[in-house]
């Protein structure tokens, strides 16, 4: 057998840098759990520090190209996806400092998970190999089952076992996909599945078909695209609420990158192709039965779910229109979506109390929130802040992201894309106004108005805090993102 | 005058963040003292407005989402002059006659941040800043009408809102497409409302846009058939809940479509001329039959609004010089007197803890004062030369008849109508038989008296002598049929104009 050689230069490991970081970060935390048991501020710190290098070198190195084998491809996607996904970590972490003591934190174990599952997600954005897709999203995934588990009550362990249930179906239909481009093409990384697929001017349709069908299972159960959604109101519910707000925002990017690649190599933005009417055809489903369904809840987290599903389906638009200025608008529409949901959940964690529930069923139902302006006035006015930039009311953060995929759609005339966008927002207002119309207008049901600041701590008012800020003044920042986002994502192609 | 605009928008906001600091004992004293500063500084806007001037004065742009063409740009013309002062003045009378205490804290500062919006809405010409004010002044209405409104406030809030949000997503989308349209034209990014004025369109994009931003301002206005809302929000809503929503925010859609729907589409208004003006006239026509049927006094006056803004609608569609100027002048006079009759309702309503026609009667006996106030802003409701809305009715009708002699006098069956219902109200509720239970109620006292009387002097002074505010709105009105002339594509349009107008449009055969 011949021996291997390769210079250390060529694998260009400044590419996986920022993820063996975090990785490094993990086992460290690992190590000294096993050394003495700590406290969990210490893991937090740790967390916090190795998540923030992360953040720093992703940025700092911000070069284009490939790495370690070629598997690694770093470009502009890459770069925005990660820093979304390590932004959104940052506000996450300090989330389990709570008032109250949650089991989860107590363990090393959580934020080691924790951590690997964001290097699994920055391997899965930062690839176009769809091996090393497959091992970052079931990295990522594996650990996220146990994060929902750890929370520890029976709906947790309901809510990960179905989640794990489903993410395992689809990984089998990504391997099923993977195959069929694999076997048409010979190749498994997409930019090469792309140039094969062009040369043959894209015969063996069905093939295709049948492996764009399989990713879109796939992708679909990691997006919570209608008709893959019915897992996302259960396992939301079923986990912490931080962590059912991190789940809206970082997988789902993750899912978006690997979307965008591959159905960028199947030029599924081509008008009349079968791969661009099922992608309009899901996206427009899936906002608008999101929607629907979320009208009817009577929990508040659930609704948050049911909306998230809703968004998803909204700058799922993005691949169907294809071009620089919806993809744009989709890392932009995210950008601020972070914020704004993650600040949504919070302030449901804020409320959470650790082993009583507010009714049978709901921990937080609408009830939960009426008349809060006379008890909060703040907490409640924050709390209508983020629903009215969910609504997409301006000038808040969502409103921005909202016109500019609007924008997009009209731009790329897909005129009816845009008047079902638009109509959305006309439905979507209604679940969100019902929040604040319990909050302000509806009287208060007997309570002091402890209930709504149980697990109160100083983290997690300065996180509420400057998530809301963020999307209070996010006018003034809307300009330097379009700027920095549009030409990353000029310059890698899309 | 450099900042002029940008402080009379932020200025009440801002005071409305200081508001939390003081007492409620004396937070009424402060936003009387605001919203007259307020009022102040927007008077020295009329002193400082340059009236032979036809562009846009007291001019402020900054750019703010510059790859997207979003800049902050407010400016000021004959149009929107009598608007901004009126929302100054009637936010401050309104807060004068206030006499809800509950809450008052949380109440005052929904209208400063209302105030803000309002002022936002009529000053700003960048489209996206434009709407951002538009869709914020929901925020604050909903919160007026659901937490001190009556008995069915949730109900009324929410449909207010839904209602509006939906209809203004739709002008959003139009703004979108036309930006859209700038961009492939030019190969830049604005949402200037004064680029799109030179921007040509073809007839039929035309057409689909118009239709889009009309659906927009035509709820907010609201023209049938989207008026449900209307007398829900009206009747629930507090006393100065309905004074704001009945003389400003409905004048938001008809000066929408003054400044975005006529300047910018003008084939597409001229198409579109008589099927507006049709729905103006079942406006008018129907809810006044409507109007008469109540038994609410303030669902009548709601009613009544809907008939007003159906003439208001039909004098900016009749597109020349009177009929457009008649428009304005007949949304400020409605603006005076609508506010002035609801503020009237509230009185009567603090008093007796009801509104029904059927409660009252001998009103005029133990309440004089209350009666000859109320008489007079019925009258000029109705029309009544040298009253305030008589020049505008009569202007809007006048410009329309250019356009339709037959359809002009349908529409004047407003006065007829109007005088209908309202001395119907009079009647039942001033004279009639008296009721036992009105016999202690007490005349109007200092603070109510110190509301009305300059609303009354105003009806009566701009009735006698409407010249100065009709003088920079007629520049404004001929400058914009003017430019509609030279803009349109069409040359039936350019045909229609010249046949509607009486004044000579320059440059035209």
């Amino acid at each position: 057998m011949e021996p291997i050689v390769f210079d250390i230069e060529a694998l260009n490991l400044n590419t996986i840098l920022p993820m063996l970081i975090t990785l490094a970060g993990a086992l460290l935390i690992l190590i000294l759990d096993l050394v003495k048991k700590q406290d969990k501020g210490l893991y937090v710190a740790l967390s916090t520090l190795f998540i923030a290098a992360d953040l720093y070198l992703v940025i700092a190195i911000n070069e284009a190209g490939r790495g370690f084998f070629d598997v690694l491809l770093v470009d502009g996607i890459a770069v925005i996806s990660q820093v979304i996904i390590l932004v959104a970590s940052l506000l996450f972490i300090p989330l389990a400092l709570t008032g109250h003591r949650f089991k989860e934190f107590q363990f090393a174990e959580h934020f080691a998970f924790f951590l690997f599952m964001i290097a699994g997600f920055q391997f899965m954005v930062a690839s176009d190999n769809l091996i090393l897709i497959f091992i970052g999203l079931e990295t990522a995934s594996l650990a996220l089952y146990a994060l929902i588990a750890m929370h520890n009550r029976q709906k947790s362990l309901e809510a990960a076992i179905k989640y794990f249930t489903m993410g395992a179906f689809a990984a089998g239909f990504f391997a099923f996909g993977s195959l069929m481009f694999y076997g048409l093409t010979g190749s498994i990384e997409l930019g090469t599945i792309k140039e094969v697929l062009e040369a043959n001017g894209y015969e063996n349709q069905l093939i295709i078909l049948m492996g764009a069908v399989f990713m879109i299972v796939a992708l679909g159960f990691k997006l919570s695209i209608v008709p893959f959604h019915s897992w996302t109101p259960d396992v939301y519910e079923g986990a912490s609420a931080p962590l059912a707000g991190y789940m809206s925002i970082v997988p789902k990017i993750a899912g978006f990158v690997v979307a965008i690649r591959l159905f960028d190599a199947l030029a599924a933005s081509a008008e009349g192709t079968v791969v661009y009417t099922l992608l309009w055809i899901s996206a427009v489903a899936t906002m608008t039965i999101g929607n629907i369904i979320a009208l009817v809840q009577d929990g508040v987290k659930r609704m948050l779910a049911y909306s998230s599903i809703s968004h998803s389906g909204f700058v799922l638009t993005a691949i169907v229109i294809g071009g620089t200025q919806a993809t744009s608008g989709l890392f932009i529409y995210w950008g601020l979506f972070l914020f704004t949901n993650l600040g949504a959940f919070a302030m449901l964690w804020i409320s959470r109390h650790p082993s009583k529930q507010w009714d049978i069923r709901y921990n937080h139902p609408f009830t939960k929130f009426s008349g809060m302006i006379k008890h909060s006035p703040l907490a409640a006015i924050i709390m209508a802040i983020f629903m009215l930039s969910l609504a997409g009311i301006p000038p808040l953060a969502l409103y921005w992201g909202k016109i500019y995929m609007i924008g997009a759609a009209i731009n790329s005339d897909h005129l009816y894309l845009a008047i079902i966008m638009t109509l959305n927002s006309g439905i979507a207002i209604y679940y969100y106004l019902k929040l604040i119309v319990y909050m302000f207008l509806k009287d208060s049901v007997d309570n002091d108005g402890t209930v709504y600041f149980q697990n109160e701590t100083i983290p997690l008012k300065l996180i509420l805090g400057f998530a809301a800020t963020v999307v209070v003044f996010s006018i003034f920042g809307v300009d330097p993102l379009i700027t920095s986002v549009t030409s990353s994502i000029a310059a890698s192609g899309f | 005058m450099e900042h002029i605009l940008s402080f009379l928008i932020f200025f009440p906001a801002v005071a409305a963040a200081f508001g939390f600091m003081i007492s409620s004992k004396s937070i009424r004293s402060y936003a009387i003292t605001i919203t007259a500063i307020e009022f102040l500084v927007s008077l020295l806007l009329w002193s400082n407005f340059d009236m032979s001037n036809m562009r846009m004065q007291f001019v402020e742009q900054l750019p703010l989402i510059e790859s997207f063409g979003i800049s902050y740009y407010l400016g000021l013309d004959g149009f929107s002059l009598f608007l901004v002062i009126m929302t100054t003045f009637m936010t401050m009378m309104s807060l004068i006659g206030l006499t809800d205490t509950k809450n008052i804290k949380n109440m005052i500062a929904s209208v400063l941040v209302l105030e803000m919006t309002m002022v936002g809405v009529f000053v700003s010409l960048d489209a996206i800043i434009f709407y951002v004010f538009w869709e914020l002044s929901l925020v604050p209405m909903l919160y007026i009408i659901g937490a001190w409104g009556g008995p069915r406030k949730l109900y009324a809030a929410v449909k207010f809102f839904l209602y509006t949000f939906t209809g203004s997503l739709f002008l959003l989308l139009g703004m979108l497409y036309t930006a859209y349209l700038f961009h492939q034209a030019t190969g830049q990014w604005s949402f200037s409302i004064t680029d799109w004025h030179l921007l040509q369109m073809p007839f039929s994009t035309q057409l689909w846009i118009f239709a889009a931003m009309g659906i927009g301002f035509a709820v907010k206005v609201p023209m049938f058939p989207f008026h449900t809302w209307l007398p829900y929000a009206h009747g629930q809503a507090p006393t100065i809940g309905s004074v704001i929503l009945a003389a400003i925010l409905l004048k938001m859609g008809s000066y929408g479509f003054l400044r975005f729907s006529l300047p910018i589409f003008p084939d597409a208004s001229v198409y579109f001329m008589i099927p507006i003006a049709i729905i103006a006239l079942i406006m008018i026509v129907y809810t006044a039959m409507v109007a008469f049927a109540q038994k609410d006094i303030k669902q009548v006056i709601a009613y009544s609004s809907v008939s007003h803004m159906g003439v208001i609608i039909l004098g900016t569609f009749a597109l020349n010089a009177e009929g457009i100027g008649g428009s304005l002048y007949l949304a400020i006079a409605h603006g005076i007197v609508s506010g002035a009759l609801f503020m009237l309702v509230g009185v009567i309503y603090d008093r007796r803890h009801t509104k029904m026609i059927s409660e009252f009667g001998g009103l005029a006996k133990v309440m004089p004062m209350y009666a000859t106030i109320f008489g007079i802003m019925m009258m000029s409701s109705v029309g009544l030369p040298l009253t305030i809305s008589f020049v505008g009715e009569f202007l809007s009708l006048l410009g329309f008849y250019q356009v339709s002699p037959v359809m002009t006098a349908i529409a004047g069956t407003s006065i007829i109508l109007g005088a209908i219902y309202m001395l119907n109200i009079y009647r039942e509720a001033f004279f009639g038989v008296p009721n036992e239970k009105n016999s202690v109620l007490k005349d109007l006292n200092g603070r109510e008296l110190t509301a009305l009387v300059p609303l009354v002097a105003i009806v009566i002074w701009l009735g006698v002598y409407p010249k100065p505010v009709l003088g920079p709105i007629d520049t404004a009105s001929k400058g914009l049929v003017n430019f509609m002339y030279h803009k349109a594509v069409a040359p039936e349009t350019k045909a229609t104009l010249v046949e509607v107008n009486t004044i000579q449009i320059k440059g035209a055969q």
